[in-house]
């Protein structure tokens, strides 16, 4: 049956099988329709665990608190007890390992994230005590005068009135 | 005297009451049942409550260090935006480097280099609104990709796979609430998955951690007795797009009708 008419065909079977071998060493064991069906599911299963596995840097301030237990107790009898040690001194990762010593943020737009004043009534930003950072002593670190670990007492020990921090 | 009849007939008996025992324990094993059931029942879902929140932004912050998200970048799998409704009837919005930064003035980010400054006196309501990914039940960005590079796991959270994606663009365009961007490094598809590698280690996404007001939270929505799951079920709390029928996780206390 020799035919110019086959000829084409033999192609077409020739490159289906290359296809299916190739697909065979490219497609990962793994892949596959798994728990969410077809339309959902339809992946690589070993790809999960590059998630699961994917490094943890924000160790929160329980990883922090034995350690540094001074610092830790001190801030916790104050309003910044709700902030996490990292948002300020940044991620943990493998401190003290590495790295070896945390960089502390204390820039005064840190401060000012919170304590800037905004006049948004739906939200609790304008129930937090702020200032006009346009105004209220510019150019200088909050924490020149105002201890983040004790915010309401200054480092030459005097307290805040409300109508000074307006 | 017992006979040889009975020493079979009662031996067997016997046997026959210890194994039916020792069957009905292992078949109504308490803590076996629990533990499937558990096994079964995570839904990861997410908690927002936009008077909490204050627009610090210490969560996207975080979620950027956490994630590898390159920081200068203007990228972010997840933001704060500001709405500030003025007593005219104009919705402002904006939300200046995803909110990296908090919002620290009053003026509103309007593009090309120009802010709105507008007065305490014409501000009718203004509040803030995290966004981040929703991990719909039914996700449209799962659904458009043609190399199943993208797909959903069985607690619910959509994955991205770096190695299979060719990065086409096409869930970019399919999210509708935008959620989705290119990895500059990878040039894959990156989205926000509820910090897997954390949630699967019984930790709490970075941006739960980071928040100082509660604002956010993280849990099985599943577990009644899960503080997400339980407020879920009992309280008032609305999602985002709901008319798109993707069934979004991530609820919202609070929201109003000129977010979207």
């Amino acid at each position: 049956m020799k035919s110019h008419v086959w000829r084409p065909l033999y192609v077409v079977i020739g490159i289906v099988v290359m296809v299916l071998i190739v697909r065979q060493f490219v497609v990962p064991k793994e892949f596959g329709i798994h728990e969410r069906g077809y339309m959902y599911g339809w992946h690589d299963k070993a790809d999960e665990n590059y998630w699961k596995e994917f490094k943890v840097k924000y160790k929160t301030s329980n990883y922090c608190k034995d350690c540094h237990s001074d610092k830790y107790s001190s801030i916790m009898k104050t309003p910044h007890a709700i902030i996490q040690c990292e948002n300020c001194h940044g991620p943990a990762i493998d401190h003290p390992e590495n790295p070896a010593k945390l960089a502390i943020n204390k820039s005064r737009e840190q401060c000012l994230r919170c304590h800037s004043s905004l006049p948004y009534m739906q939200s609790d930003r304008s129930k937090i005590r702020g200032i006009d950072p346009e105004k209220h002593n510019t150019g200088i670190e909050c924490a020149a005068c105002h201890n983040p670990h004790n915010p309401h007492v200054g480092h030459e020990g005097h307290k805040h009135s409300d109508a000074e921090v307006k | 005297m017992i006979t040889r009849r009975d020493f079979i007939k009662y031996s067997l008996q016997g046997i026959a009451t210890i194994s039916v025992a020792g069957a009905a324990i292992e078949i109504i094993n308490p803590s076996k049942l629990f533990a499937s059931k558990d096994e079964k029942n995570v839904r990861w879902g997410f908690l927002v409550d936009t008077q909490k929140c204050v627009g610090c932004g210490l969560c996207v912050r975080a979620c950027k260090l956490e994630n590898e998200i390159p920081y200068d970048a203007n990228v972010s799998r997840t933001w704060v935006e500001r709405y500030v409704l003025t007593k005219d009837g104009k919705v402002f919005a904006d939300s200046p480097k995803a909110a990296r930064d908090g919002f620290i003035t009053n003026k509103i980010e309007m593009g090309h280099g120009e802010y709105e400054d507008i007065k305490k006196e014409n501000i009718e309501k203004a509040f803030f609104v995290p966004k981040l990914c929703n991990q719909c039940e039914n996700p449209p960005c799962v659904q458009v990709c043609p190399v199943g590079a993208t797909y959903q796991t069985k607690d619910g959270v959509v994955l991205v796979d770096r190695k299979w994606c060719i990065g086409c663009g096409y869930c970019i365009m399919a999210c509708p609430y935008g959620v989705r961007f290119f990895h500059p490094s990878y040039g894959t598809a990156e989205k926000c998955n509820f910090c897997y590698h954390r949630i699967t280690k019984g930790m709490k996404s970075a941006c739960v951690d980071a928040c100082p007001f509660g604002a956010r939270l993280i849990g099985n929505i599943n577990d009644p007795n899960d503080e997400v799951g339980r407020i879920i079920r009992n309280e008032r709390v609305s999602v985002l797009k709901d008319e798109f029928g993707t069934k979004p996780q991530v609820y919202y206390r609070g929201l109003s009708k000129e977010v979207r």
